[in-house]
């Protein structure tokens, strides 16, 4: 057992070429992907940070209403999530078939959870928004709704980063036994972090901006806190959660099994994590210069940290790549042996042969067609799918003309059984004959 | 191989389906060109120094707001379940339509992005736009434009439903455009296309019913304005679905009646041709009432009128499920996910020695009643469980007899030989002998033990060394 166990699974593909050429599946896979997750960044920090703002706002007036500011933009936000999904998955399906699958495969009642838990979390967070003048007087019930919709928020990742992660390791495939067991594969929970504090850095950006923009009212909504405030406190999350980074980054690369290490993988992290720099410096600054000052260089800093993530999302695809290809091009190998042999067996097909019973002496050949053809739905004394033997020995004694007549087209009597097909076509006159002769000699 | 014992894998798919279809149907493409016009009609019944008559626009924000809310949520994830469930129950099937149609996946999914782009436009700028008529008729355009972009959305994905059913000629040429251009692509769009706006109207009776009092005028109007809507399509709605049941291919129509439900609900078929002619008739009756009488419409009639509407639309879904019977992809791969060219490949090695994922490559007197597991499995698992919904068990303790009679195993062995023949909708079994004989022993194990198989999910797989990386020899 423990011997066959270690194998390393080698499927054949879907034996159908790939849509469009794969460079270019690739480009949608890693830019469609990076889009989606941006989004689901935004949808997963805003949950966060507007539980964080109500639990504040219990003390702070302000800070519910900066809450149902942010709140407002989940609903947004998550819509394009999955919307924004769609693609990526589409095209991991045509990319990477045989893995993706199979990791679905294994982890399937997690994998199938996810479309109840996440239409759940969706419906609290229309509860959590529609309901806020409603639940006012109740806002541990209310702050309760959205930290539901959080928890599961995050646990939808860590599915889908079990799965995304399984994938890449088909000499696992043999040994894995449900969900948990994928899930503690080594480099699970330190990707996990590093999606965690990302959700965290883009969207301290993206309030950055959207409360910060022209055209936001803010000083309708509020009366105390500042543009200035609410910006210093995006740009502080956005440094912390990226300085964080810095020190979960190494620990995913330590964690990766080393089989889709290589120079190309390094050199991307690094220069993506070399353009972060600049970006955090000019956010210290800001931070720490003057008010006035704060929007400077946020366009700067929202294209280095863009670059970012484009080199980080382009490594996280270079590495599957490294880790599967040489499996991939042996998998190719194996479906283009596996449609030849098909190929094959289409050309010298197993011939079905009678098989006569000569010890049945003149009915033999009649035995033995019968058996053939007729024996999967009729047997000797039961009904099956059609009548028994008996039953028609007995209605045509002595008739085999109308016997023969029956079988090869036949009429529909009974009610509780089925069209029975024709035979004409398939059976000779002669096996008719024999078949018949046969059939009557039953009793 | 993923499996769930109870549930069926098949039904796993068709509920989520069927949910998505209905929701779509009756909530986006023929809800929101309605709701369009309602608030069109607000704008245009206004006195003249209004922009809008408020009450009016306020309840057809309501309506909208359900619909918003439900596409958005339920709806989407559907959607996404649809994918989900396929890639479980289905690798193979889902994985060689996105090959074949990759374009049209990716055509429907940035309309898709514009749609969702459009509800949130459409929906979340409603209030603001009440504040001159300018922003007010921009507002109606977007309406429109999202109506027009539900519409391609199905528009395109009916082509993949089409295609399971009659691939046409794909199977010579191999194109993505004879494959788009299946030949139930125009019936099955003529006939979703004024359903879904029939749909669409009996959903907007009942919101107008819930969110209106008896005696409101406008209640009045908007049951006058949605059954004029609901007589308008209706017709074409019966009679695209005629013409659909029409240009089905006959060997799928053979199996009409096994194809409601699964095997062991035949009598439904009965059920569907009286519950889409009640259907219809009280979709009818409410719209003229509606018309002509709106006073007497009431949440409860109305109410029964949308679950009635619905289940005609569902009983549909649920028989284009199973009307593609023994195929999964018509002519192409079979419902056990194998396809047909590769049979005489498994007729000659048997379908174990392929499989990457099997615990008996080779089937000993030793191992028997686990190489039979293996081969359910792979062959007829897709369909069918050991103890659940349309259990293996049932069908043939129902065959032979029933209550719990000891199956005959030489008699077996010959029906899964020619199975093909007597039940049309059953692919063939795609094994040698020696694995019929297998499966035979662990079913006659299934119906003394009543064991449950579990899936890849709770078992994990054992890789079949043959299908190794390391019995892998290059070319």
């Amino acid at each position: 057992m423990l011997l066959l166990q270690s194998k390393v699974p080698l499927p054949h593909d879907i034996p159908l070429p790939l849509p469009i050429p794969e460079p270019v599946l690739v480009v949608v896979l890693v830019v469609s992907f990076l889009v989606h997750i941006v989004f689901v960044n935004m949808m997963l920090g805003g949950s966060l940070l507007t539980l964080w703002c109500q639990i504040k706002g219990r003390k702070e007036k302000e800070y519910d209403e900066l809450a149902h500011e942010i709140a407002k933009t989940i609903t947004v936000n998550k819509s394009l999530a999955v919307v924004m999904g769609v693609a990526p998955l589409l095209t991991i399906n045509a990319l990477y078939t045989v893995y993706f699958y199979t990791a679905n495969s294994l982890t399937g009642l997690m994998w199938i959870a996810i479309i109840p838990l996440v239409t759940v979390a969706f419906l609290l967070t229309y509860l959590h928004k529609y309901t806020w003048n409603i639940l006012e007087n109740n806002k541990p019930l209310h702050m309760t709704i959205i930290a539901v919709a959080c928890v599961i928020f995050l646990i939808i990742p860590l599915v889908f980063l079990t799965n995304i992660n399984l994938m890449l390791f088909p000499e696992k495939w043999g040994t894995v036994k449900g969900f948990m067991s994928a899930l503690a594969l080594p480099n699970v929970f330190p990707r996990y972090l590093h999606f965690i504090f990302a959700s965290l850095a883009v969207t301290g950006l993206f309030l950055f901006w959207y409360i910060g923009r022209k055209n936001y009212p803010f000083e309708e909504k509020f009366k105390t806190l500042t543009r200035y405030d609410i910006k210093k406190k995006c740009y502080s999350l956005v440094l912390a959660a990226s300085a964080a980074q810095f020190l979960i980054g190494p620990v995913v690369l330590l964690t990766l099994p080393s089989k889709g290490m290589g120079w190309n993988l390094l050199l991307i992290i690094f220069s993506g994590a070399l353009i972060a720099v600049p970006a955090m410096y000019w956010i210290y600054k800001a931070i720490t210069g003057r008010p006035e000052d704060i929007n400077q260089n946020f366009w700067k800093v929202a294209v280095c940290l863009t670059i970012t993530v484009v080199f980080m999302g382009s490594g996280r695809h270079v590495y599957r790549a490294n880790s599967l290809n040489p499996h991939r091009e042996m998998m190719a190998e194996k479906t283009a042996a596996f449609v030849k042999a098909s190929e094959e067996a289409r050309k010298n097909p197993v011939e079905e042969e009678l098989e006569v019973e000569e010890s049945l002496g003149e009915v033999a050949k009649g035995a033995a067609i019968f058996k053939q053809n007729c024996s999967a739905c009729h047997s000797k004394d039961l009904k099956v799918v059609g009548p028994p033997i008996i039953e028609m020995a007995t209605i045509y004694k002595g008739n085999e003309a109308g016997l023969k007549g029956w079988i090869k087209s036949p009429g529909k009597k009974r009610a509780d059984a089925p069209q029975m097909p024709a035979f004409g076509d398939k059976l000779s006159e002669d096996d008719l004959t024999e078949l018949s002769k046969y059939i009557l000699t039953i009793k | 191989m993923f499996h769930l014992d109870w549930l069926n894998n098949r039904m796993l798919i068709a509920l989520i389906a069927t949910l998505h279809a209905l929701i779509n149907h009756s909530l986006a493409v023929g809800f929101i060109p309605l709701v369009t016009w309602l608030e069109n009609k607000g704008v245009m019944n206004s006195r003249s120094d209004q922009i809008t008559d408020t009450k009016w626009d306020k309840m057809v924000y309501n309506m909208m707001w359900t619909a918003f809310i439900i596409t958005t949520t339920i709806g989407a994830m559907t959607g996404v379940g649809i994918w989900f469930s396929v890639s479980l129950v289905s690798p193979n099937s889902i994985a060689s339509l996105i090959r074949v149609f990759y374009f049209a996946w990716f055509t429907e999914w940035t309309v898709f992005v514009t749609e969702v782009v459009l509800i949130l436009i459409y929906f979340l700028t409603w209030k603001n736009a009440n504040k001159s008529l300018k922003a007010k008729m921009r507002h109606i355009k977007f309406g429109w434009y999202l109506s027009v972009f539900s519409w391609v959305t199905m528009a395109l994905i009916v082509s993949i439903l089409g295609f399971m059913m009659d691939p046409g000629n794909w199977n010579n040429d191999r194109t993505f455009m004879t494959a788009f251009t299946n030949p139930l692509y125009l019936p099955q769009l003529l006939y979703r296309t004024p359903l879904a706006m029939v749909l669409g109207g009996t959903f907007g009776f009942f919101l107008v019913s819930i969110f209106t009092k008896r005696g409101d005028e406008n209640r009045i109007k908007a049951f006058r304005a949605i059954g004029k809507w609901i007589l308008c399509w209706l017709p074409f709605a019966v009679a695209g679905s005629i013409y659909y049941f029409k240009v089905i291919p006959e060997t799928n129509l053979a199996n009409m009646s096994v194809a409601v439900g699964t095997q062991s609900f035949q009598d439904w078929y009965d059920i569907m041709w009286k519950v889409i002619l009640g259907a219809s008739a009280i979709i009818l009756v409410a719209a003229v009432i509606g018309v002509w009488k709106p006073k007497k419409l009431g949440a409860a009639f109305l109410g029964i009128t949308l679950i009635f509407s619905l289940a005609f639309m569902g009983l549909f879904e649920r028989v284009r499920e199973f009307i593609r019977k023994p195929y999964i992809i018509s002519t192409y791969m079979y419902s056990n996910l194998l396809r047909e060219e590769d049979y005489p490949l498994y007729k000659k090695d048997g379908v174990l020695k392929w499989a990457t994922y099997t615990s008996t490559p080779v089937i000993t007197p030793e191992n028997k009643i686990e190489a039979g597991r293996n081969v359910f499995m792979l062959t007829c698992s897709r369909c069918h469980t050991t103890q659940g919904v349309n259990s293996i068990n049932f069908v043939f303790d129902r065959m032979y007899g029933g209550k719990g009679k000891p199956f005959p195993a030489d008699a077996m062995k010959t029906y899964i030989e020619s199975l093909h023949n007597a039940r049309e909708y059953m692919p063939p079994f795609p094994g040698n002998k020696k694995e019929i004989d297998a499966l035979v022993a662990y079913i006659k194990q299934l119906q003394v033990t009543k064991e449950v198989l579990e899936g890849a999910q709770e078992t994990g797989v054992t890789v079949n060394p043959d299908q190794s990386v390391e019995a892998f020899q290059p070319n």
